[in-house]
């Protein structure tokens, strides 16, 4: 399925290894049970990913957190908002790699992923067809700013109004 | 009241401009419809049964003249000359075209509102007591928490895509006239029994529908800085374990029920414990610039009481009546708190024409610092007028059809709007309310039977809030007919109870009589100043389930 950050579409440099199969390459994404052994059996270089459903719990995967590159999580519908709540629980729990969304998420959700902590999205042919890299920039440009502080990478409305207030303050 | 600074205001017009493009790009397939359909929802368009539905958010019900205004001008502009005001304190359109609907967007956010979040699966309007800022019994105003709160959830990233909606309400009194405990979320504001500090108690896993439940205590006292960091938490165990296998079992009043409010409430501390509760509050500085929209009018200094009111009541009756019975008492001394009933005798509850919008909005200018409320009882609140001032004002409610002297009486109905508009109904509401309103219509015999309130609802999602009316109305569909269940002592207030079924289902027009036989039993067994739902908490449901299963004739026995 094609692949997507802020930048636009991108080659995806992870290899999907499924149970059972040798998991080799320099970038290995294994599903939560084959995990430990991976980890255990890696070489040096080799980046290790963990794939997971939307359901699993963080203390699941916190003993692996400082140890892994990739945390995807799958949405079964785009509708189905838990993987953005298990995101924002990975990033305050201080994990530093990439977070992806897999499934039919939507370019109008872009927004509400990267705030969350997601990097990318792997989304199926038939949504990248329908909805180009253009309507997932333009969608992520749609917001100057939202009221959650320490949600996305921006200043909150709340931050910038403290902002406004200390130049205020500083002019007068 | 609040006012939308040039951040408020660039968020919304964005809103706008997205809305547009998600349109443009439904048309032109880049989103199919399944993808556009929450989309929209969010924007607050509907697809109903004859039409488009567009619903406004009033925030807490708070709107100024300016608003109504605006509000009379998009009914006219691009509906039939009315709105419908509903019992979440919102406005509808029933008959916008689809084509219009981001130029009534535009319209609305020229006067600081929207649409935002009035449907779908995420945190709704926030909704508040419809006299705040004028009622004696406050501990506090509940709108500045209220509107911390609408930011807050204002497109929150984690939570735009719920299991299920989430309706969250504010009351500042002990007496609760926002049915907190019918919400996913209720918040009272209180003063801490030891150390006096103002902070919350929060209910959560209230809510109607199909299965009604009474919101249980989540937390007994929160202090005021922590509330966004706790609702974070309480919105995220609901996000993350919330069921989401089926609909009807999505609202987070099932999960609570079903693992329990202990195991809920352990859920939400672990996580509130794991947060930095500085980190998610908004600043002293922005706490005390949204107090500062809520500060008093300029009240004058009177005496408590008005010798000009107690003159015009004296000379004029049926001022004296329409005094007694929709006005509620004011903080200030002098003042008082008008209620302007939108339920005219066989009239559509809730509806207001464009030109009585206007006339509203000039009788607040010139009494009530120009502002309104909408209340949940769908009627219009003028919070702020002099005693004075009561029969002027009165008489231009009289000129623009909006004086009935009903407030909490039996012809003061809350109907959702049923078959008659809605996708979802399996009956009719509004006849129902308008037969019983012509049945009752006599001021006399109102009075007479006193405080008592009917909630008629057209399918089990109540959203006429059957379940907590005094007398409750549901309307189902049964082989092809058209029948009511009625319920008996319900209450939306801090009493809050689930009404119980009296028995069978009954015909359309067996309503009224049913209703007659049960306020017989009342009228029969009341003490002294015992209200409807008074005696019914005393005398339990059997002896108004034996009327109400009465046939006509034995009722004509037993009346005689």
């Amino acid at each position: 399925m094609p692949l997507l950050d802020a930048a636009g579409f991108r080659a995806d440099p992870w290899h999907r290894v499924a149970a059972g199969e040798p998991a080799t390459g320099e970038a290995v994404l294994v599903g939560l049970a084959e995990l430990p052994a991976v980890i255990a059996g890696r070489s040096n270089a080799q980046r290790v990913g963990v794939e997971v459903a939307n359901t699993v719990r963080l203390p699941e995967l916190s003993p692996f957190l400082g140890q892994i590159d990739l945390v995807a999580i799958a949405f079964p519908a785009f509708a189905d908002g838990r993987a953005f709540s298990l995101a924002r629980q990975l990033r305050e729990a201080g994990f530093k790699g990439a977070v992806r969304a897999v499934g039919p998420v939507i370019a109008d959700q872009f927004t509400h992923l990267v705030a969350c902590g997601f990097d990318e999205v792997e989304v199926p042919d038939a949504i990248a067809a329908r909805q180009p890299e253009a309507q997932w920039r333009s969608a992520l440009a749609s917001y100057g700013a939202t009221y959650q502080t320490g949600y996305g990478a921006g200043a909150s409305i709340l931050e910038r109004r403290r902002a406004l207030r200390a130049g205020q303050g500083a002019a007068s | 009241m609040y006012r939308y600074d040039q951040f408020d205001e660039a968020f919304v017009r964005e809103r706008v401009a997205q809305f547009r493009g998600q349109v443009a790009r439904r048309i032109d397939g880049s989103l199919t419809e399944d993808e556009f359909k929450p989309l929209r929802l969010k924007n607050g368009v509907y697809l109903q049964l004859h039409a488009y539905m567009l619903r406004i958010a009033i925030p807490y019900g708070t709107l100024s003249s300016v608003q109504l205004r605006q509000l009379a001008l998009i009914g006219e502009r691009y509906d039939r000359g009315y709105g419908h005001f509903t019992t979440r304190q919102n406005l509808q359109f029933n008959w916008p075209k689809l084509r219009d609907i981001p130029d009534i967007l535009d319209l609305l956010a020229d006067v600081g509102m929207h649409c935002i979040q009035t449907s779908g699966n995420c945190i709704r309007n926030t909704t508040a007591d419809h006299f705040a800022g004028a009622a004696a019994d406050e501990v506090e105003d509940p709108r500045p928490t209220a509107e911390l709160i609408r930011q807050w959830s204002t497109m929150h990233p984690e939570f735009d895509y719920l299991p299920r909606k989430f309706k969250i309400a504010v009351t500042g009194a002990p007496r609760d006239r926002a049915a907190i405990r019918a919400h996913d979320i209720g918040i009272q504001v209180v003063r801490h029994p030891v150390s006096g500090e103002v902070g919350y108690r929060l209910f959560v896993g209230g809510g109607l529908g199909r299965t009604p439940m009474i919101g249980k205590l989540v937390r007994d006292f929160l202090p005021k800085a922590h509330l966004l960091a706790y609702l974070q938490s309480l919105m995220r165990v609901y996000n993350l374990e919330g069921r989401r296998d089926n609909k009807y079992k999505a609202r987070v009043k099932i999960l609570v029920h079903e693992i329990g409010i202990e195991e809920f409430r352990g859920r939400v501390e672990a996580e509130f414990a794991a947060l930095d509760p500085a980190a998610i509050a908004a600043d002293p500085e922005e706490v005390a610039r949204i107090e500062a929209y809520f500060a008093p009018p300029a009240f004058v200094t009177l005496p408590e009481t008005s010798q000009r009111l107690v003159a015009d009541r004296a000379r004029d009756p049926a001022f004296d009546r329409w005094v007694e019975t929709n006005t509620f008492p004011h903080r200030e001394p002098g003042y008082a708190a008008v209620t302007v009933s939108l339920k005219p005798v066989g009239g559509v509850p809730g509806d207001a024409t464009s030109d009585q919008m206007r006339a509203v909005a000039d009788l607040a200018d010139a009494h009530s610092f120009g502002e309104i409320r909408v209340s949940h009882h769908q009627n219009l609140i003028l919070p702020h007028v002099r005693q004075d001032a009561l029969h002027g004002l009165w008489t231009g409610l009289v000129a623009a059809g909006l004086a009935e002297a009903n407030a909490g009486l039996i012809t003061d109905i809350i109907a959702c709007p049923g078959l008659d508009y809605c996708a979802l109904a399996t009956a009719r509401s509004i006849p129902i309310a308008q037969a019983i309103s012509r049945r009752f219509a006599s001021a006399e015999r109102q009075r007479e039977i006193g405080e008592l309130g009917i909630k008629i609802s057209g399918c089990i999602n109540a959203c006429g809030h059957h379940h907590v009316g005094h007398i409750g109305i549901l309307g189902l569909e049964k082989s092809g007919q058209e029948s009511y269940q009625v319920t008996l002592g319900g209450d939306a207030t801090e009493n809050a109870a689930i009404g119980q079924l009296l028995g069978p289902g009954i015909a359309a027009t067996e309503v009224p009589d049913a209703i007659e036989r049960l306020v017989a039993v009342y009228l029969a067994h009341r003490r002294e100043g015992e209200t409807f739902a008074e005696a019914v908490r005393r005398l339990g449901i059997e002896p108004f389930k034996a009327g109400f299963l009465a046939t006509p004739a034995e009722s004509a026995n037993a009346a005689a």
